[in-house]
């Protein structure tokens, strides 16, 4: 007995000492996805693009994003106009540019939120068990049980419209997914080995779960963060799609195609340049998200 | 057994209940009485108190809430605001253009899927495997509006093979249907690729071509019916999925069903009409996921015939 | 004379690797006669399975066949076709897997998995499938044939599935049946019953090329024995003249590793170090790291074959030589 108890802790010592165990190989890890895996490689090339042109959105463009010019509605594509005029003769590839920043932000933003809520949630549920991991995990199976996309219409009529009103909602969305992958993830790493000896030399709960059970969720922590962004993203731009979400004269991606769906037959480029930004940013996060899951998950490392 | 069913009975009814009353609670909180909203410009104080009180919105919103599930259970959700009909007639009729609406989708979504999936897995790393992973995974970004615009717009409006909108026959549900099946079949093609891959690599299936099984037989003998466990249980999953974009599909084909009705009840804040669609189609979900579990356990032998040893 | 069932002579297997090919089975030879139990032992990873996989047609791609010849009763089977090889196995070439466990179709019954391999080879009818079935079941000692026959896997013992996988194997009567570690997943009981099993098999006339990395099974079952090491066969011979007078080091290693009741209190003999890692072979004799003999001939060149006595063929060329 007393032999078992000196062996957890020199096991326990050996993780602390190699410390970033899983971060470091996590980064071995991520250097080969990017070696070996060329799209999730350009994914990451589409997305710095997209955060570029977010950020330098009015150095790239001569015209305002609200600059109306009645004179010149519905023009195609031209010299002056790359990507054309929507229906108030705004400057559609101004749009896209200033779009980016509400979507990149709409797809970071709440799904950080609602990672770090459901993280915390997942690993008290998971560490407590009990009670305390009945209630979180009924209250998240409630949350799941609603079809999405009528949920956040449901928390969006609730809070009223607004960008920080859509954050919230997402984050609302969102978190019960993550909380749910976190406990499982908490529940294994609990009958660890390593856990096993870092309780036999009395390291308390709070500590435990700060200093090994989350840096070990990380990487699963990440592949959640990267698959959730695009959904937090798609899920914005049906909302404004249906006029729920982000309000004009904003430039929401998912807002110029709701203003361009009345004008589909005479000027469809107003909708088909918005359309496939999105696409294609979602696109580059769940090629980026799929590739880090190849490459962090354990439990598809032998596959 | 009988046991673990039940258990599993009382949480979908829990999970229902606690649907409800947070559905309840949130709708609860908006702002502006319900009655006023009812009454329209013309009510008076009066009215509007008179109003409050009939509706029963004057009580503790407990009693309300027991209330609203008693009068749910004998087929009463209320009456809408805007439309001034039952929200359970209303329903009824669009439930029916949704159920056609989605089950058309997921016919497509789970034909198109399986074959790709399953000539991904078969071909795997080959060209086809690229393609269809390449082809899925945008399947899985495009949003359910994009993936309308384009059919509506080539197929519907240049090419005229297609009505663009409306309730006109069977064809008016297939552009519609596609639509929707579109973001499924992509998932749906990747998990029957993933999970047909890891059941290659089981004994069993060297057992079975030891027998002499053309690789053929292998797959469908012995591969296939192994990797639709999991299968089942998406289709479950994927009638959430299919719900949320019904909300999108159906406002861009003008279909009656209840993601349009839903729609329309946020547009004329008629909380009534919100409250009985979110409630009936979460009800749905819950529904088919219980079904799907049942499902599984009469194929999975395992389950069904319990225990064992192991 | 004699017909031999199987002869493998020189067969080579190799996978592509980053750093050139990795060849898991290397020039092996060897022969299984007519009603014999041919036994072939190593350490895992040194090749066994693959070799039964090789004659099976059953290595998984990107591995393949890349030389020699495999002869059942004189038919060549590296000549054949992907139909002709599937009309072959399971009817005259069939083979025991190792882990009972997983190589039944968990959702499909185990009686259905017996009938497959009938009708998959034999124009009968389903009932008559059925009988035989039955039948097969009985012979390899399942009681209550019938109910069992409806069961699914995970109803039965780990030595069930096993009697079952060998009644698969034997329904139609192979010429050969492989059988790979049949009795590795198994307690000391079953074992013994599966090994009387093997016998009678062999008695009704099948070859049997039976896996083990088990000296003592190899011992009390096979007639003839092969011992491998790093993918070649270092050496072989009649089982008790193996036993008895082993004359390559490693060979000598395994037997001493047996710890045996008329020693009782000799320390155990152990061969030092460990197999070599997949791919890194050490140039000369894969064994010679590891080898009380090893010399600079060792460090080389790979000793080629050589027969010492009839039937009894080593690869070492200080065979039967003492350590200093």
């Amino acid at each position: 007995m007393k032999n078992r108890q000196k062996e957890l802790a020199e096991l326990h010592q050996r993780r602390l000492e190699d410390g970033n165990g899983p971060v470091s190989a996590f980064r071995a890890d991520l250097f080969r996805m990017f070696r070996k895996n060329r799209a999730a490689a350009l994914s990451v090339l589409v997305i710095l693009l997209l955060i570029l042109a977010a950020v330098f959105a009015p150095v790239l463009t001569p015209y305002s994003y609200d600059d109306m010019d009645l004179g010149n509605r519905l023009s195609p594509p031209s010299a002056a106009h790359l990507l054309g005029t929507d229906e108030g003769g705004r400057d559609i590839l101004t749009r896209l540019l200033y779009g980016a920043r509400i979507s990149l932000l709409i797809g970071v933003v709440p799904t950080v939120v609602s990672i770090l809520i459901g993280a915390a949630l997942g690993t008290i549920a998971g560490w407590r068990g009990g009670i305390t991991d009945t209630v979180i995990m009924r209250l998240a199976d409630i949350v799941l049980a609603f079809p999405s996309m009528l949920l956040a219409m449901v928390i969006m009529f609730t809070l009223g419209d607004g960008l920080v009103n859509v954050f919230l909602t997402l984050a609302l969305l969102n978190w019960a997914a993550v909380a749910r992958v976190v406990r499982a993830e908490t529940l294994r790493l609990k009958n660890t080995e390593y856990i096993e000896a870092a309780r036999a030399i009395g390291v308390s709960g709070p500590v435990m779960l700060l200093r090994h059970i989350l840096p070990n969720c990380l990487p699963t922590l990440i592949v959640l963060f990267t698959l959730n962004v695009p959904a937090a993203i798609l899920t914005e731009s049906s909302l404004s799609f249906l006029g729920m979400g982000i309000q004009p004269p904003s430039a929401s991606w998912g807002l110029m195609v709701n203003a361009g769906k009345n004008y589909l037959y005479s000027a469809p480029w107003i909708c088909a340049a918005p359309g496939l930004i999105i696409m294609v940013a979602v696109l580059a996060f769940n090629f980026l998200g799929d590739g880090l899951r190849d490459a962090l998950d354990p439990h598809q490392k032998n596959r | 057994m009988k046991k673990k069913l039940l258990s599993r009975l009382g949480q979908s009814l829990i999970a229902l209940l606690g649907v409800a009353l947070l559905l309840f609670l949130m709708l609860r909180v908006v702002p502006g009485n319900p009655a006023a909203v009812m009454m329209g410009e013309h009510g008076d104080n009066a009215a509007i108190a008179r109003m409050t009180a009939e509706l029963g919105l004057d009580q503790p919103i407990l009693t309300q809430f027991f209330r609203y599930i008693g009068d749910c259970f004998t087929g009463n959700f209320g009456t809408s605001y805007s439309l001034s009909k039952p929200v359970a007639e209303l329903m009824g009729g669009a439930f029916l253009n949704t159920l056609w609406l989605a089950l058309a989708a997921a016919l497509f979504a789970w034909i198109l899927g399986i074959a790709c999936g399953v000539i991904a897995a078969v071909r795997k790393n080959g060209i086809l495997d690229h393609l269809f992973m390449g082809v899925s995974l945008m399947g899985v970004s495009i949003p359910v509006f994009l993936t309308a615009m384009i059919l509506q717009y080539f197929i519907a409006f240049r090419l005229h093979w297609l009505p663009i909108a409306g309730m006109d026959g069977w064809k008016s549900f297939i552009l519609p249907a596609i639509a929707l099946g579109w973001n499924s079949a992509g998932s749906v093609a990747r998990l029957v690729r993933s999970t047909l891959l890891d059941i290659l690599q089981e004994d069993y299936i060297d057992t079975a071509r030891a027998k002499g099984r053309s690789q053929l037989g292998v797959l469908v003998f012995h591969a296939l019916r192994n990797a639709m466990l999991p299968v089942v249980t998406m289709m479950a999953l994927q009638l959430s999925g299919l719900l949320s974009g019904a909300v999108i599909t159906e406002t861009m084909f003008s279909i009656n069903g209840i993601g349009r009705l839903a729609v329309q009840a946020i547009s004329g804040r008629d909380i009534p009409l919100l409250q009985g669609t979110v409630l009936f189609s979460t009800a749905v979900v819950i529904l088919g996921n219980l079904g799907a579990d049942l499902l599984y356990t009469v194929l999975d032998p395992r389950i069904r015939k319990g225990g064992g040893p192991q | 004379m004699e017909q031999n069932t199987l002869e493998i002579s020189h067969l080579t297997v190799s996978f592509p690797t980053d750093r050139g090919g990795f060849r898991p089975v290397n020039d092996v030879s060897l022969t299984v006669r007519k009603g014999q139990i041919v036994g072939l032992v190593g350490e895992s990873g040194c090749g066994k399975s693959m070799t039964a996989r090789a004659v099976m047609g059953l290595i998984r791609s990107p591995g393949k066949v890349t030389g020699g010849q495999i002869l059942l009763e004189g038919k060549d089977l590296l000549a054949l076709n992907g139909k002709e090889m599937r009309s072959l196995r399971g009817n005259e070439l069939a083979m025991v897997f190792q882990d009972p466990m997983t190589s039944l179709n968990p959702v499909v019954p185990v009686g259905k998995q017996v009938e497959e391999a009938i009708l998959l080879h034999r124009r009968v009818s389903r009932e008559e499938a059925r009988k035989r079935t039955l039948e097969a079941f009985r012979n390899v000692g399942i009681s209550e044939a019938e109910k069992r026959s409806r069961s699914y896997p995970h109803e039965l013992s780990g030595g069930l599935r096993q009697r079952v996988m060998i009644a698969m194997a034997m329904v139609c009567c192979p010429r050969l049946l492989i059988a790979d570690e049949p009795t590795t997943a198994l307690d000391v009981i079953m074992e013994a019953q599966i090994l009387q099993l093997m016998r009678q098999m062999r008695d009704r006339g099948t070859s049997i090329l039976f896996i083990s990395h088990n000296l003592g099974v190899i011992a009390q079952l096979c007639d003839y024995t092969c011992v491998m090491y790093a993918g070649r066969i270092a050496e072989q011979g009649d089982t008790r003249e193996l036993f008895e007078r082993p004359v390559h080091p490693y060979t000598r290693g395994l037997l001493g590793a047996v710890s045996s009741l008329d020693r009782k209190g000799e320390e155990l003999e152990t061969i030092r170090g460990s197999v070599p890692a997949p791919g890194s072979l050490p140039a000369g004799c894969p064994f010679g790291p590891r080898c009380g003999l090893c010399d600079e001939t060792c460090r080389g060149a790979c000793p080629e074959p050589r027969e010492i006595s009839p039937g009894h063929i080593v690869r070492c060329f200080h065979a039967g030589e003492v350590p200093v």
